[in-house]
């Protein structure tokens, strides 16, 4: 499977990704620059962490408009399989490939802990290899992560099954308590209505191997994989 | 040569952070009036042209497209006459 990492200008988890999905999971993986306008070729394009174009004006915002995001947004729109991380979360929303808009973290601080998340939605491309229900331990690192969408757009979003992942306690419950931005409905990832885009706030690649504390950032990376190579296809 | 003058801010009702912090701050100050504060983003755009219904048309699809996420924000602006850029 080959996967392409868009690196923006202030993209810092780039090499994370690069090094878990070729290092520690054996796929061909390329670095795709900011510049580029083409994606031709690749199975799965991930828009990585970091604070591109130093998160001036609203993160993502400014990376958003970069020269390769045309080619991003037809391959999205053609149903192929993004995944954005963190800063990738929010270049996905303001790019409009995801509904709702990302805010500072309530509590006013950067926060870099490691958090659970029930996965709630296990009939993704990117969940498959989890439960439904499961309580997964995912690291978190960021200052502007509470998630927001109007009651319509987060209807529609339940209705859908697109939330995927919220903040929950280990052992499950979401509460107030273990929501570490304000994030609406404790909402850590969604996908699109189709299911071939994924946004997630935590950060898998900082937890693909267990000398980082933990495996469960590899299952999600493996989900990708595995259901790519059954053929699988979405919205058939 | 003409100056856009944008206020970028919340929509009403969406949480404002940065503005209750602020707001915590200047009632520690002593200041028990305040009843909430609200912080937004203040831009000058300055353009190189006189026609000002073709800036007009330009500010409000700036707006649109980058400066404001639709989303959470609206936003304001207006232009005047200016002479020299801002920067030297």
């Amino acid at each position: 499977m080959k996967f392409g990492v868009i690196v923006f200008p202030g993209s810092n988890c780039d090499q994370d990704v690069h090094y878990a999905l070729g290092r520690v999971l054996g796929q061909s993986v390329d670095y795709l620059w900011h510049g580029d306008t083409r994606v031709a070729g690749y199975d799965c394009l991930v828009l990585p962490g970091g604070f591109s174009y130093g998160d001036y004006l609203r993160a993502g915002a400014i990376a958003r408009f970069a020269p390769i995001m045309p080619a991003v947004i037809d391959f999205a729109r053609s149903g192929g399989l993004v995944l954005g991380i963190c800063n990738g979360f929010q270049i996905l929303l303001e790019a409009g490939l995801l509904p709702g808009a990302m805010q500072r973290n309530d509590c006013l601080q950067f926060r870099c802990q490691w958090t659970h998340l029930k996965v709630e939605n296990n009939v993704t491309p990117f969940t498959n290899r989890f439960r439904e229900g499961q309580v997964i331990r995912v690291p978190i690192a960021h200052g502007e992560g509470n998630y927001y969408a109007d009651a319509a757009t987060l209807a529609e979003l339940e209705a859908n099954r697109q939330v995927v992942l919220r903040y929950c306690t280990p052992d499950g419950a979401v509460t107030p308590a273990a929501n570490p931005n304000g994030s609406v409905g404790n909402i850590a990832g969604i996908t699109n209505r189709e299911g071939n885009i994924l946004g997630m706030m935590p950060h898998p690649e900082r937890c693909a191997e267990g000398l980082l504390g933990g495996t469960d950032g590899r299952e999600l990376f493996t989900s990708i994989i595995d259901w790519w190579q059954r053929g699988e296809r979405l919205g058939a | 040569m003409l100056l856009a003058k944008i206020h970028v801010t919340l929509k009403p009702g969406v949480l404002d952070p940065q503005g209750e912090a602020v707001a915590g701050g200047l009632k520690a100050m002593g200041y028990t009036d305040v009843a909430g504060v609200r912080v937004g983003k203040y831009l000058e755009v300055q353009l190189d042209r006189d026609d000002l219904a073709e800036a007009e048309r330009q500010v409000e699809e700036m707006c649109r497209r980058l400066l404001a996420n639709p989303v959470i924000e609206e936003y304001r602006y207006s232009l005047e006459e200016v002479t020299g850029a801002f920067t030297a």
